[in-house]
């Protein structure tokens, strides 16, 4: 009966059905062809990255004549056919909010009682970076809705023009030239489902009587996690930007600090490439200058100034060398004031190191909970908390001890903030690549790339919008290369890869700065293409072929790294 | 790493994503001797042996709709039925591309000193059961936790215990090469409102995912099968897309990437119902890295089975019925499905029963 229908042709069963199953005796493991997850089981490497393409091919199960039959539209939901990652469509400008429109009316709906964005203070406010593209086929989209947040206020409109001239400018130039293959001559119908599937997640009303707040978060959070963007960190304390200036042998008076981060920030095509940038409390209300306050200059350049708001590590008693961040006290009222200043975000560094009996459990708990504290606090304060669990690279452990402590980590992170009842689509993740240890052989990025997404991928939540890497003591043109592998891999990435760098990003512009006038522009210039690297390697695209400055390919790995 | 991967894994994630393939989705036809006899006697029909033989024959041959399903959830005794013509159903599923499952819990025990909360009892000699069940052709298993809300539940105990028993099943499932489906159902009873049941949803599924992490579960070889975010019983009904919206943004905060697929429970949800809001899960505008399908019981089975009320010349009209929901929630998860298409009464009729227990 069944049989003959199967051989007419007209059945699933023609093609590949489900994975053979032996009746009796052992178990069937596959062939060749089934290598992809073998290598994921493993953590083996095909070895390079086409490999790992027509690999990933092979996963998705061809459809049989039944199904195609089906699906020949393709559906909103799942599709395997389409790279689920941000970087592997078009550059598109930052996602919008989906449309509530049909639900406004509906008293059980999350956002049904949306107020007006933001109570009124003294001070200028961000409003809600939410920017529409206005190129592109976004027809559909824009019927569909009509919650692009226009400014009221004159000064956030220009913002929010400047920043969608910039994205429509270099989105157009960016399509043409540095977009990945993968979606290029794909319908249009998949392009727009691409970045519908990127749209930010509802923010249902998490914290009582907020869902303005959560609107601005979730917005924020997005725009952060924009592809082709990522964030600078310079954020160092005055005791550890001091050894910086050490090294270059600069005197660390606040003129220096000053102008080194002038230098960063007025450097000429870097902000484009950026989508936050972290700072130290003094540099928070520091000015360029001609006068101009550095987070204006930010803010007009479409940058999101954030804040470090930790008080560094303490140690746990009972330990081997573990630590604790502290910070928590008062804290509530200090994103208050650094949100009042233009911070838009906020970073806390949680510290963990893998050894015979690290991370124990009660640092990863203390860590984790920590984080999850320091998290709700800034929520409830308007700003998106970075949430940092930094695994140390120092030791001579391999990738996949790395690997299976990092899931572990990230694993009691995500409880933490469910427990803490934090709005994950209003976070970033700031973790550490997987890796070998400091004093173990290095590995292939595209090997780091699998490790490392697949942890991600077991641990952190679709609803977490962009993950921004921190750079341990990779070499700038490591770091880069590692994150360009990361968003080449073929596999599930609902969250944006991109940069949160420090050293990473400012070690040749440093050496070649050496405190002197005369070397800013070359400075500059070199803080440029680093920037513009790590930009396309959030797409990707990166070729490395970066103009290596002075100290690129130089690790930056300080055994027992504190700052 | 820190998931376990042994001898068995490469199957296992194979077949985890194959039964979360779109379009396709998951019978439960694991009624315990002791259910199905409720489901019997509800259509005067004597539960016996070749009574419950029959029933299962009528479901897997029905024409067209093992098509719609990658596996189907069966009761031990039913591992080793055959059909009229003497196959086994386990090699029947098996050649037309339907997998075989196993329910593997022992029902649910009281919690003592909480007010009605239960754990889920099973894991005694469940390695050597799982061996036997994989012999017999069994290829994921099934264990069911449940949950309830009140004004004090879940409690803490009972999510950890519910959460630690899951994930100690599901390792021993993995280790012994069966793909685990992983319910934690959270009961619709109740008065309370939909964002109730979102928060406490959220709460158990990220206490489940801890442990199941824990315990080194190979999360590419599992399946998540939860309830549906909706108002409680005693509550106002919501229109689906709204369910949806619930249900996937809570799936979103809790559920990694790594989990091939969502399979859903029915709870007490009429079959058109369930179709509904499964569809409009599907066509959420969300980004959604696990397939959203079905893993039905009675929302597959009711009217099928009042069209059959046990009688012999019933049997092609019922195994018509059941190829209409089949169908209908094959759509659902590919987003296609248009309400209404199968006009039959029964499939709007609730299958709530207070305090469900199976």
């Amino acid at each position: 009966m069944l049989e003959d229908k199967r051989r007419s042709g007209g059945s699933f069963h023609e093609t590949a059905g489900p994975p053979a199953v032996e009746r009796r005796g052992s178990p069937q493991l596959g062939g060749g062809e089934d290598n992809v997850f073998y290598w994921v089981a493993e953590g083996l490497l095909e070895k390079t990255v086409d490999s790992i393409m027509a690999a990933a091919a092979e996963q998705r199960r061809p459809l049989s004549p039944w199904e195609r039959g089906i699906r020949s539209v393709s559906p909103p939901g799942i599709d395997f056919d389409i790279a689920m990652q941000p970087s592997d469509i078009e550059v598109t400008p930052p996602p919008k909010l989906r449309s509530l429109e049909p639900y406004h009316q509906n008293a059980a709906h999350p956002l049904c009682n949306t107020e007006p964005l933001l109570e009124n203070t003294n001070s200028p406010r961000l409003k809600s970076l939410i920017i529409s593209s206005s190129e592109g086929p976004e027809k559909e989209q824009e019927t569909a809705s009509n919650d692009l947040e226009v400014a009221d206020d004159e000064e956030t409109l220009q913002f929010q023009n400047k920043a969608k001239n910039k994205v429509s400018k270099q989105g157009k130039k960016r399509s043409q030239r540095l977009s990945p293959n993968i979606l290029r001559g794909t319908s249009i119908k998949k392009r727009k489902l691409s970045q519908i599937q990127h749209s930010p997640g509802n923010g249902r009303k998490r914290l009582t009587g907020e869902s303005s707040k959560a609107h601005e978060l979730i917005a924020n959070a997005a725009y952060i996690g924009t592809p082709g963007k990522g964030i600078l960190a310079a954020d160092e304390s005055t005791g550890t930007i001091g050894k910086r200036l050490a090294s270059i042998n600069v005197e660390n008076v606040e003129t220096n600090r000053r102008a080194l981060r002038e230098l960063l920030f007025t450097a000429p095509g870097a902000l484009p490439c950026l989508s936050g940038v972290i700072l130290f409390e003094e540099t928070l209300y520091q000015k360029s200058s001609d006068g101009k306050l550095f987070v204006d200059i930010l803010k007009e350049g479409g940058v999101l100034p954030g804040i470090k708001v930790d008080k560094g590590t303490v140690e746990l008693a009972g330990t081997n060398g573990e630590t604790t961040t502290q910070g928590l006290d008062g804290l509530g009222e200090r994103c208050k004031k650094y949100y009042e200043a233009g911070a838009r975000f906020a970073k806390w560094r949680a510290v963990l190191k893998i050894g015979e009996n690290e991370p124990s459990e009660h640092s990863i708990h203390e860590n984790a909970y920590g984080l999850a504290r320091y998290a709700v606090i800034c929520q409830e304060n308007g700003l998106v908390p970075i949430v940092e669990p930094e695994i140390l690279v120092d030791g001579s452990h391999d990738i996949h001890k790395c690997a299976a402590v990092t899931e572990r980590v990230l694993a009691a992170c995500y409880k933490a903030l469910s427990d803490h009842h934090v709005l994950l689509e209003g976070t970033l993740l700031k973790p550490n690549m997987v890796t070998p240890g400091s004093d173990s052989a290095k590995v292939a990025p595209e090997v780091i790339a699998e490790h490392t997404v697949r942890a991600l991928q077991r641990t952190v939540p679709a609803a977490v919008p962009a993950i921004v890497f921190l750079s341990g003591g990779q070499s700038e043109e490591e770091a880069t290369k590692n994150l360009n592998a990361m968003n080449q891999l073929k596999t599930k990435k609902p969250w944006s890869l991109s940069f949160s760098f420090g050293r990473a990003l400012q070690q040749s512009t440093l050496k070649t700065w050496a405190g002197k006038e005369e070397n800013v522009k070359a400075a500059q210039e070199a803080l440029y293409v680093r920037c513009k690297a790590n930009s396309e390697a959030t797409l990707g695209t990166y070729k490395g072929d970066a103009k290596l400055g002075d100290g690129a390919a130089e690790s930056l790995h300080v055994k027992d790294y504190k700052y | 790493m820190s998931a376990f991967v042994g001898k068995y894994a490469d199957e296992l994630i194979k077949t985890a994503k194959y039964i979360a393939t779109p379009g396709k989705g998951i019978l439960a036809a694991d009624e315990s001797t002791g259910t199905i006899g409720k489901r019997f006697s509800s259509i005067n029909v004597e539960n016996i042996e070749s009574n419950r033989q029959a029933l299962r024959e009528l479901l897997f041959t029905s024409p067209g709709a093992l098509p719609c399903l990658s596996g189907v959830i069966l009761f031990e005794e039913t591992l080793y039925q055959k059909t009229s013509d003497g196959k086994p159903f386990v090699e029947f599923l098996q050649e037309n591309g339907v997998i075989p499952g196993i329910k593997v819990d022992k029902g649910v025990v009281d919690l003592a000193g909480t007010n009605g909360e239960t754990t889920t009892q099973g894991l005694d000699s469940l390695g050597a059961r799982c061996q036997e069940y994989y012999k017999a052709g069994a290829r994921f298993a099934k264990w069911r936790a449940v949950l309830k809300i009140g004004a004090t539940e879940p409690s803490e105990l009972s999510i950890q215990e519910n959460a630690k028993g899951l994930a100690r099943y599901a390792i021993i499932c993995q280790e012994n090469g069966l793909v685990p489906i992983v319910e934690p159902e959270v009961l619709t009873d109740g008065s309370h409102d939909i964002k109730k049941c979102a928060a406490v949803t959220e709460t158990v599924l990220s206490a489940v995912y801890k442990a199941l992490n824990d315990h080194h579960v190979l999360l590419e070889g599992t399946l998540l099968k939860p309830n549906m975010v909706t108002p409680g019983s005693d509550s106002a009904k919501v229109a689906p897309e709204v369910i949806a919206e619930y249900t996937v943004i809570a799936l979103r905060r809790t559920v990694p990437p790594a989990v091939p697929g969502i399979v859903f429970l029915s709870g007490g949800q009429s079959e058109e119902e369930a179709t509904q809001n499964l569809n409009a899960m599907n066509k959420l505008e969300l980004l959604k890295p696990w397939t959203l399908t079905f893993s039905f019981g009675r929302a597959l089975q009711q009217s099928t089975l009042k069209a059959w009320g046990g009688k012999k010349e019933n049997v092609a009209k019922a195994q018509a019925t059941f190829l209409v929901r089949c169908k209908a929630n094959s759509d659902a998860t590919l987003g296609k499905y248009v309400a209404g298409a199968s006009g039959d009464s029964a499939a709007s009729e609730s299958l709530f029963v207070k305090g469900y227990s199976y």
